[in-house]
């Protein structure tokens, strides 16, 4: 065996970590490699930076796989920086002053973030947008701030535009150029653009050359601009541009380009054949890639290549870099904005058709070849939803319709335009261009069971970056699955050709309240386990009768067909609802003394209340009347419905808490509490950033601040954590309460069957801006409709364990037999640590005949 | 002929009254005991259609004595209760389990004499 090749990576942003990955996949051994990474910790997802703001912490936006770097022959050395590269004895200096061999050197340095030589630039208060240390500054400084000013009217500073706006900040962008976005959109588009930004509450000057930074006398900071014109402003956020990192490919003399960039050839080398660049500090072509997907194509390229240095490698040509698609589509503070290929039509001959809605604030623009067939380059304002079609068609070089303005045109009669044809794409049409994943990859992962878009994200990881191809993924999985003969539909079960929203809306819109009723006018047959649960959950949550009402129990799961919970014996377990966690001794008292009298195993739940197992069905009525008399209300342990809202003591007690957490979380769970739903809802609040309640773990979660209350949504703990996001900040107590009627009342309406919240965002096309929207922005108008769903929920509540017992008749179905009154033989249990557990079927038979244990009076 | 409704008078030996017909809301079961054994009894109400079944209670997957709480309905054509505890659907007719062919549950005779329910091996 030859001696490993020894490689250095400098730099482990995204793109250095896809080089590792792209390594590693192709020769586990035979490799020495030392990663230098300048940052204090290990590659993460730069694009979805922004997240940091709602809620994603540095740990969530890792690309790094767990166990990554504890493979042999893979070193990584955090807050390493690489000062000095010697060429001629191939080697590379650190910022500790280590020197490291290299066989290979890769650079993938990525760049800085451009500030303008403005006097002042270095005050306090001045930030660029990078990395998770620039946002936690950020952070720092807009809770102490009240305007903030993003100078540079990109891509980057509209998003850092709306990190300022979503803290509560009173928020200006500065621009230098005549419109926004200048580089990707032309000044029609730039113009509806900054109409929009406007509408938002984001105040947009353009053509201001900011010449100096002083002291403000309103705010800390006063920015003058060449005009003379001055504007105040607490923090200011610099984001005019990127420079690639060069700085030691200079120093060393590789070739750079006039306005910087490192030299690299088809196989990502340098002018020295050792020496590869990949990434944002690379230049090919005179060209610079500003966006990740190029970068990782480079990666794949750059891997390629060194595998081939390796002789045992088997040596396919290995693949080279021949540019890339500049294409990007974007929500922009919840505006679509799209640009493709050559937006200013600077193709000759190119042809250009424009539309423009003023109204609706809407901007098109396609370009198409000289001869009218091919799609060369498009502008999309407002409404990009023809951008996967504008895309594919580009990239593949299709020929285009007879009248190609069609596709950027509203069709007159409201129908929907004709969608491309996934059929018509080639295999191997990129779908996917942040993660590289094709036609062919996605109609393969289709056929093998990917049948939803969240498992087809699992599967393929297509859409889970930008999410820009997720209509079309959606598209090309459902003809693939229509090929295969699958049926694309969401029925719920044999019974009803309808999804569950679908039935919802027939009961709600006809009024409809009975089983019998629903399957007569819209179903067959005779119901099953899937559609009775499903129908009874809706006339619940739409109507909210009694479950046990002669005409509903029939279509209860067991769990709510006996309001408690079934155990792997058969015997039920009994959850009082504690609201927020909290209780008198007066009442803790009561349920030990409950769980004594009728011998109840105790355990304390993960939603901070106590749960009483191992009674038989006729003994539930009798611990019921206890506890009802004593103030208990059952707790819907046992329903798809409000759980608990859990909470931490908050500003009563923690020197810590902002707000009283618990009372807020008793209005909660009071306010929603018997609530049926899609699937079961978890809460939680927490009185301060802490996060004692771990509020980021619920179907929505509320967290107190300074300003107000965050609300949270969509988390999940349990089978497949998922933290929450942001959906509104600083909220008063009515809006709050506001906005989670709306939230829950719009996921009970458009969920699936035993869908969690959690999935449902996952498969909500367009994703949480979609549902900021509905909830906060009330796009759809619904939101009063919603409001008033809900409180009819919540003004028809009453404890169902108080009505059960108070029903001579219902009381009669608690009973272990019809014909005698003894106890199942078959529940048996045995003490373990002073408490009752079931016997095992060895106990069993071992006992036999021996009376029951836990048998009470 | 087991499973279906044969109205008549109660002379026969063997049977057991177990209840009345009433006892038993439309589309539910209830569990009874028979010469010692856990019997499940559903009472399947379509169209005003009455129809009586009676299979063992004891879920074979789970050895808990729940069927009788199962979800009934139909999966095509045949007539099933769901187990509470892991969701097979069991035949109400035959007791034959739709997942699982293989396992199958014993089934009782049922009938119906003035309003009251019978039972018998
Ligand atoms: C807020 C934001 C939003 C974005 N949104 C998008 C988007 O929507 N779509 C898109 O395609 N792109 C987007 N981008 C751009 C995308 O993040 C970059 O294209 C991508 O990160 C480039 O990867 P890279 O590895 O080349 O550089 P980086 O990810 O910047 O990694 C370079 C790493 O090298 C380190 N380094 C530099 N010099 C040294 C040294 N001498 N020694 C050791 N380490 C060193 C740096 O500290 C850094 O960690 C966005 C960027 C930002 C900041």
């Amino acid at each position: 065996m030859s001696d490993p090749l020894r490689i250095v990576v400098v730099g482990n942003g995204m793109v250095g970590q896809k080089l590792l990955e792209e390594l590693a996949e192709r020769r586990p051994s035979g490799l020495d490699i030392t990663v230098l990474c300048e940052e204090p910790r290990p590659a993460y997802d730069r694009v979805q930076l922004s997240s940091f703001f709602s809620g994603k912490t540095a740990e969530d936006l890792s690309l790094v796989p767990p166990g990554f770097f504890e493979r042999d022959g893979l070193v990584l050395r955090l807050n390493a920086k690489a000062v000095a590269i010697d060429r001629s004895l191939k080697q590379v200096t650190t910022s500790t002053g280590e020197t490291l061999p290299y066989d290979k050197l890769v650079l993938a340095t990525g760049s800085y973030p451009f500030v303008p030589p403005v006097p002042g630039r270095e005050r306090p208060d001045c930030f660029v947008y990078r990395t998770i240390e620039d946002l936690e500054a950020m952070t720092e400084a807009g809770g102490r701030s009240k305007v903030g000013v993003v100078v540079g009217g990109g891509l980057l500073g509209l998003e850092a535009a709306k990190a300022l706006k979503d803290m509560g900040l009173e928020t200006h962008v500065v621009e230098f150029a005549p419109r926004l976005m200048a580089v990707q959109v032309d000044d029609g588009g730039g113009r509806v653009l900054r109409q929009k930004i406007e509408a938002l509450g984001v105040t947009v000057h353009t053509q201001k050359n900011t010449v100096e930074i002083v002291d403000g006398e309103a705010r800390r900071h006063a920015m003058r601009f060449a005009d003379d014109s001055v504007l105040e402003t607490d923090m200011i956020v610099f984001s005019a541009g990127i420079r690639p990192r060069d700085e030691l490919a200079r120093a060393s003399e590789l070739g750079v380009g006039p306005r910087g960039g490192i030299v690299i050839d088809n196989h990502c080398r340098t002018l020295d054949d050792d020496i590869y660049a990949i990434g944002e500090c690379a230049l090919w072509d005179g060209k610079i890639y500003g966006l990740v997907a190029p970068g990782y194509e480079m990666a794949r390229v750059c891997a390629a290549h060194i595998a081939a240095a390796v002789p045992q490698e088997d040596a396919d040509e290995p693949p080279q870099f021949t540019g890339a698609d500049m294409s990007t589509k974007l929500k922009l503070m919840g505006v679509d904005v799209a640009s493709l290929g050559d937006a200013h039509a600077a193709t000759p001959g190119a042809r250009v058709c424009v539309y423009t809605d003023e109204r609706k604030q809407v901007y098109k623009k396609l370009v198409v070849s000289e001869d009218g067939k091919y799609v060369l380059g498009g502008v999309l304002i407002g409404d990009a939803e023809a951008y996967g079609t504008l895309l594919q068609m580009m990239l593949n070089r299709m020929e285009l319709p007879p009248e190609p303005e069609f596709l950027i045109l509203p069709s007159g009669d409201g129908a929907a335009r004709p969608a491309l044809g996934v059929d018509a794409l080639p295999d191997a049409a990129q779908i996917c261009s942040c993660n590289n994943v094709s036609k062919a990859t996605i109609c393969a992962a289709v056929r093998d069971g990917a049948h939803s878009i969240g498992k087809l994200k699992t599967a393929t990881k297509a859409g889970t970056s930008c999410g820009g191809c997720v209509p079309l993924t959606t598209q090309l999985m459902k003809a693939e699955m229509k090929r295969c003969g699958l049926s694309v539909n969401n029925h719920l079960c044999e019974h009803f050709p309808y999804s569950r929203q679908e039935l919802y809306h027939l009961i709600r819109v006809g009024r409809i309240e009975t089983f019998d009723e629903l399957i007569t006018r819209h179903g067959r047959g005779r119901g099953c386990d899937i559609c009775k649960p499903a129908a009874a959950s809706i006339f619940a949550s739409c109507w909210n009768e009694f479950v046990l009402k002669k005409d509903k129990a029939a279509l209860q799961d067991s769990n709510d067909y006996f309001l408690a919970n079934i155990q792997k014996d058969g015997t039920y377990s009994i959850v009082p609802r504690i609201a927020g966690g909290e209780i008198t001794p007066e009442k803790l008292i009561v349920l030990g003394e409950v769980a004594k009298k009728h011998r109840l195993y105790t355990k304390i739940t993960g939603g901070q209340r106590i749960d009483l197992f191992g009674a038989q069905v006729h003994q539930l009525p009798l611990i019921w009347k206890e506890l009802v008399d004593a103030g208990f209300e059952s707790g819907h342990a046992y329903g798809k419905a409000l759980r608990t809202v859990k909470s931490c003591v908050g500003s009563t007690w923690c020197r810590y808490g902002m707000l009283d957490s618990v009372s807020m979380a008793l209005a909660i769970e009071n306010r929603y509490k018997g609530l049926r739903a899609p699937h079961k809802i978890k809460s939680a609040v927490s009185g301060c950033t802490r996060e004692c309640a771990e509020a980021q773990s619920k179907d929505f979660g509320v967290i107190a601040t300074e300003k107000g209350w965050n609300l949270y949504v969509c988390g999940n703990g349990g089978m497949k954590p998922r933290h929450a996001e942001l959906l509104a900040g600083d909220l008063d107590d009515e809006t709050l309460i506001r906005y989670i009627d709306r939230f829950l009342m719009f996921y009970i309406r458009t969920a699936d069957r035993l869908q969690r919240t959690s999935v449902w965002r996952d498969n909500l096309e367009g994703g949480l801006d979609y549902l900021k929207d509905v909830v906060v922005h009330d796009k759809l108008g619904i939101g009063a409709e919603l409001e008033a769903e809900m409180a009819q929920v919540v003004g028809s509540y009453a404890c169902e364990w108080k009505k059960a017992i108070e029903s001579p008749e219902v009381l009669r179905r608690f009973r272990s037999f019809v014909n005698s009154d003894a106890p199942d033989s078959n529940v048996v249990f045995v003490d373990e640590r002073n408490q009752i557990r079931p016997a095992t079927p060895e106990e069993k038979a071992r006992f036999k005949g021996v009376p029951v244990i836990a048998e009470s009076a | 002929m087991d499973g279906s409704n044969m109205d008549g008078p109660s002379t026969d030996t063997g049977w057991t009254d177990v209840c009345a017909v009433d006892d038993i809301w439309p589309n539910t079961g209830v569990c009874a005991l028979v010469e010692g054994c856990q019997v499940a009894v559903f009472r399947l109400v379509d169209d005003g259609q009455e129809q009586l079944f009676a299979i063992d209670n004891g879920d074979p997957f789970s050895d808990a004595n729940v069927l009788s709480r199962g979800l009934v309905g139909n999966l095509g054509e045949r007539l099933v209760v769901a187990s509470p505890i892991y969701k097979q659907h069991f035949d109400l007719a035959t007791g034959e389990c739709v997942e699982d062919p293989g396992v199958s549950l014993r089934t009782w005779r049922v009938r119906v004499a003035d309003g009251r329910v019978l039972i018998a091996a």
